[in-house]
């Protein structure tokens, strides 16, 4: 046995135990949660992508083109997919929460889960089809 | 010869141990017995100076609730079978400080409780003569299983922002409150936001989920959370649109 525990009768010592450094390793929804808090950090790149995009087209047919070079990077688009991942997982997350934070009652009864939670991944499905109709039109 | 199944039980006695120490038991298996039936065992055959807490046997009580096997359940609801050939590990609930062998102190919870006016509060109350509050069938629905709680704390134990941040109001008691807010016959949904809209309230949780799925009464704490943090974003921007008085 170790040192001499400091222990009295009314005032018992307690014993905590602190979480490890990688407690976040310890379980899958643990890891899902770690790997959507670090996605903060793929988001805000990807403003500031979209910030430089905005800031190329300002200066000119030049500048512009100098950005599309550098995004068609090898190192910027493996960036990139990263991010889209990390966005991915954070827009399935949000829209499989959906039918828990929004309740919604018709006719007496609740509306299914799965209708809001399809109803949000239409929705993304539809904006995204417009998105790409315009950007791949021409 | 009966079956029997190892327990490898925690044991915390700080008159004589500065951390907890594990011991091995071995009980016998019985379809019928669950893990706190092997602790009573134990308790009652091998070695009386185990403590732990139990009290209904059913469910019910709350009283029971430890890790098992990594996982915080009720032993009263957790059978031993389940676990064949074992070794079964029983350990206190995480989260929590241990004041000896399973029990662990549960203070901050009980002090937290409170807080969130887990009771029906009126803005006017009606004289006794004038009879009850009814209620119909869809508004008790409305808050039913958030009432189902039994205050076994299994969600703390199982929340990692909990662990990490003891100041968190927490899965249960922000699940009571809901209980509360969504009451028909409740008026004290108002009082209730300042402490539930505080950094250590709702927005504290960072969906886990892992509450949820620890809660032996299906009462869905995450669900609860994230429903207010939508009612509470909702307040929000009532309060910056609208005047006073329309809110």
């Amino acid at each position: 046995m170790s040192a001499p525990p400091i222990y009295t009768e009314f005032h018992p010592r307690w014993y905590r135990k602190r979480m490890g450094t990688l407690w976040w390793l310890h379980r899958r929804s643990y890891l899902v949660f770690a790997l959507r808090e670090l996605s903060c950090v793929f988001i805000a790149w990807f403003v500031i992508f979209l910030l430089l995009l905005a800031h190329a087209i300002g200066g000119g047919n030049h500048a512009y083109h100098r950005f599309l070079d550098w995004a068609a990077n090898p190192f910027v688009i493996a960036v990139n997919i990263v991010a889209l991942l990390f966005v991915v997982l954070h827009a399935v997350t949000w829209f499989n929460l959906a039918p828990k934070a929004i309740v919604v009652r018709a006719r007496g009864r609740r509306v299914p889960s799965p209708l809001i939670a399809g109803t949000n991944y239409l929705a993304w499905a539809a904006l995204s089809a417009v998105v790409a109709w315009l950007v791949l039109r021409s | 010869m009966t079956d029997t199944i190892p327990m490898h039980v925690t044991r915390y006695r700080p008159e004589q141990e500065t951390a907890p120490t594990v011991e091995e038991y071995e009980v016998p298996l019985r379809r019928d017995w669950a893990v706190l039936d092997g602790l009573n065992y134990i308790k009652d055959r091998q070695d009386g100076t185990l403590s732990y807490r139990w009290s209904c046997r059913m469910g019910i009580c709350g009283s029971c609730g430890m890790t098992v096997n990594g996982e915080p359940m009720l032993t009263c609801a957790t059978f031993l079978t389940e676990y064949k050939p074992g070794p079964v590990r029983v350990e206190p609930l995480s989260n929590f400080p241990v004041i000896r062998d399973l029990v662990v102190e549960i203070g901050d919870f009980l002090r937290k409780l409170p807080k969130v006016m887990p009771w029906i509060v009126r803005d006017t109350e009606k004289p006794t003569a004038e009879g009850e509050y009814l209620q119909t069938p869809d508004e008790q629905d409305a808050y039913k299983q958030y009432s189902m709680c039994i205050n076994c704390m299994l969600c703390y134990s199982a929340c990692p922002v909990y662990g990490l941040d003891p100041h968190f109001l927490g899965p249960a008691a922000i699940a009571l409150a809901q209980r509360y807010n969504l009451d028909s016959r409740d008026h004290g949904a108002a009082d209730r936001l300042e402490l539930l809209t505080h950094p250590d309230g709702v927005w504290g949780c960072t969906l886990v989920g892992e509450c949820t799925r620890a809660c032996p009464k299906d009462v869905d704490p995450a669900g609860a959370i994230q429903r207010y943090k939508l009612t509470a974003a909702m307040q929000s921007l009532k309060a910056f649109l609208l005047p006073r008085g329309a809110r």
